[in-house]
């Protein structure tokens, strides 16, 4: 019977647990067309240089500070999808709910190629944003929305919300419908109105899926994933787009500097390691149960 | 949009409010507000996909200025079947098609078997396995060495780049798992009292019970499977691999010289009727983009409910 799991364990071996073979390649000066073997041992050399060279360690705490600031704005912003369900809940209207959750869910489907696409179309010096304002008299020459740096952050968390928030409050529509409603019929009974009923009942049967959903972010605090923006970087906003996954993959491929990203990478995965074994120990000490 | 909205929303209405309801003024006012803010974050969601058709089916150079934004104008559908002919277009298609077929059967399959299973209490350390899968959600080796992996397994500019790494979906099988334990036990003890093996028990009691779950894994692993772009564009060098996603990429950032090749190999005439329909910049990353959106637009509804159903059995749980 196990030998019908055997070839799927094997998948998850090659592509999960293998691979971390290719850590050692961080302790060697490898150049790509040679094998392992015939490259320097170079020790530790790569994580030498990431704390000592100036210009190295500046880049990176520019890379740090993006990604901590994209991470904590997603964090800070995680009650949104919770708020979004719960006033949705209010709508009695079927149609019109399940209008507004099936096209809010839509974005989600989309890639964030084509997310960009969208943006293109909607900020670009001619898309249609630009074109309004200038016909209104608002602004004489077109407004750089893409083409500059200001206000990165923000923008990156537009498009997430924009594409992921109809999306991320299904989870917590699918709580409450499963809320015990004679928890609500003893509510009206003794009187409350919507705004009590909201924050009494609603709100703190949805907080245990919140608070598991915000561990799940801060475990993940330091993958804020590549695609968003490196669809989005361009060679005006450099500075402030690259979050690690995105530096990683600038280095490792464009770059040439394969060793050098295998030694960001390979920390990287080590310290998220870590705040997860952290986070997990957060959530048995103070709720009781663990995330994994 | 959704074809049967009836049974979603019973799924959904948690509240079983009753009609006549009294309406304080204060009501009135928060309903008010409630339903211009969602009617405000649906426009949001929506228009960006209404301006996109539209524009790539009006004039070319009045959707060039920028002018078209509510009603298309001068309709046509030569920037289809120009955009249809560039090369590469077909290919990726049908490369994107491919994956996301074979991709989401193997994936399905792989999910539903798995799912079984570990539910099994005869499979050999049930525990160890379950766990040895489980961890893999939570770290991976990084970019880097996932490249060299896949360089060695000389797996890089192969189809099956695409479709392997994907197969087994911790989170998926998680969440067939959860589904098979909601099943009754009694449903498989009784075949297997009638001498079912296990292929037969999964084949002919599983699988039939677990449609629901299986459509939410599937539109899950169909569409991560079409909209993705970070595999091509790592592990993918030879153009004839390349998927639909990465080619609109490329179409997107060489919008301006695809346009001019498209327009120089059209012939030149400058009458008002060829500047409607000559290629600009602008069409052609529309109106490629409409192209890759269009099979989901056409999908996803179909599936909606599905997947609503399917969140919630398996989220409710954990």
């Amino acid at each position: 019977m196990f030998l019908y799991v055997l070839p799927f364990l094997v998948l998850i071996f090659l592509f999960s647990y293998f691979p971390l073979a290719g850590w050692a390649y961080a302790f060697y000066d490898y150049k790509p067309p040679l094998a392992l073997s015939q490259c320097q041992y170079v020790g530790t050399k790569w994580f030498q240089m990431l704390f000592s060279n100036p210009t190295q360690v500046k880049q990176l705490i520019q890379v740090l500070k993006n990604t901590f600031a994209m991470s904590l704005l997603g964090i800070a912003t995680s009650i949104l999808p919770l708020l979004f369900a719960v006033f949705l809940n209010e709508i009695h209207c079927k149609w019109f709910r399940n209008l507004v959750q099936t096209l809010t869910t839509l974005p989600n489907f989309i890639s964030w190629v084509l997310v960009f696409s969208v943006a293109f179309s909607l900020f670009s010096n001619t898309g249609m944003v630009n074109t309004i304002l200038q016909n209104m008299g608002v602004i004489q020459t077109p407004i750089k929305f893409l083409d500059s740096d200001s206000h990165t952050y923000l923008w990156m968390l537009f498009w997430n919300t924009w594409k992921c928030l109809g999306w991320n409050s299904i989870m917590y529509l699918a709580s409450i419908a499963g809320i015990d409603t004679s928890l609500y019929e003893a509510a009206r009974v003794d009187g409350a109105n919507r705004g009590q009923i909201i924050r009494n009942i609603t709100i703190p049967s949805l907080m245990p899926t919140f608070f598991v959903l915000l561990m799940l972010s801060v475990a993940n605090f330091l993958n804020n994933g590549m695609d968003q923006y490196f669809v989005f970087q361009n060679a005006f906003n450099k500075t402030h787009i690259q979050v690690l996954d995105l530096y990683v993959y600038n280095i490792g491929m464009t770059g040439n500097s394969l060793s050098l990203a295998t030694a960001i990478s390979m920390m990287k995965s080590l310290v998220s390691v870590v705040l997860l074994c952290v986070v997990n120990t957060v959530s048995k000490k103070t709720r009781g149960e663990s995330i994994m | 949009m959704s074809s049967k909205p009836k049974k979603k929303s019973d799924q959904l209405a948690a509240e079983p409010e009753k009609k006549h309801e009294r309406l304080t003024p204060g009501g009135v006012t928060f309903n008010v507000i409630n339903y211009v803010i969602f009617g405000i974050l649906t426009f949001i969601c929506a228009y960006p996909f209404y301006y996109l058709i539209i524009n790539s089916i009006s004039a070319n150079n009045l959707s060039e200025n920028g002018v078209i934004n509510f009603w298309p104008q001068g309709i046509h559908f030569d920037n289809y079947v120009q955009v249809l002919q560039l090369s590469g277009l077909p290919l990726a298609a049908a490369v994107s098609v491919a994956r996301t077929v074979l991709g989401t059967v193997l994936t399905v399959l792989a999910s539903a078997f798995l799912g079984f299973m570990f539910t099994q209490q005869k499979m050999w350390a049930r525990k160890f396995w379950y766990r040895f899968m489980v961890i893999t959600m939570y770290f991976n080796a990084g970019l880097i060495p996932m490249f060299i992996t896949m360089k060695n397994l000389h797996l890089t500019n192969t189809f099956w780049v695409y479709i392997l790494p994907a197969i087994v979906q911790p989170f998926n099988i998680i969440l067939v798992k959860t589904y098979i334990e909601s099943i009754p036990h009694s449903l498989q003890e009784a075949a297997e009292i009638d001498g079912a093996g296990v292929l037969t028990i999964f084949g002919k009691i599983i699988l039939p019970t677990c449609k629901p779950i299986m459509a939410t894994v599937a539109i899950f692993s169909a569409v991560a499977q079409w909209n993705s772009f970070q595999d091509t564009l790592i592990y993918i060098t030879d153009s004839k691999l390349y998927s639909l996603q990465y080619l609109l990429y490329q179409y997107i950032n060489q919008a301006n010289s695809l346009a001019q090749m498209v327009r120089t190999s059209g012939g030149s005439g400058m009458n008002m009727a060829a500047l409607a329909t000559q290629q600009t910049a602008t069409s052609i990353r529309m109106t490629v983009s409409v192209v890759v959106v269009l099979p989901i637009l056409f999908v996803y509804p179909i599936f909606q409910k599905y997947f609503v159903k399917g969140i919630m059995i398996g989220s409710v749980k954990g």
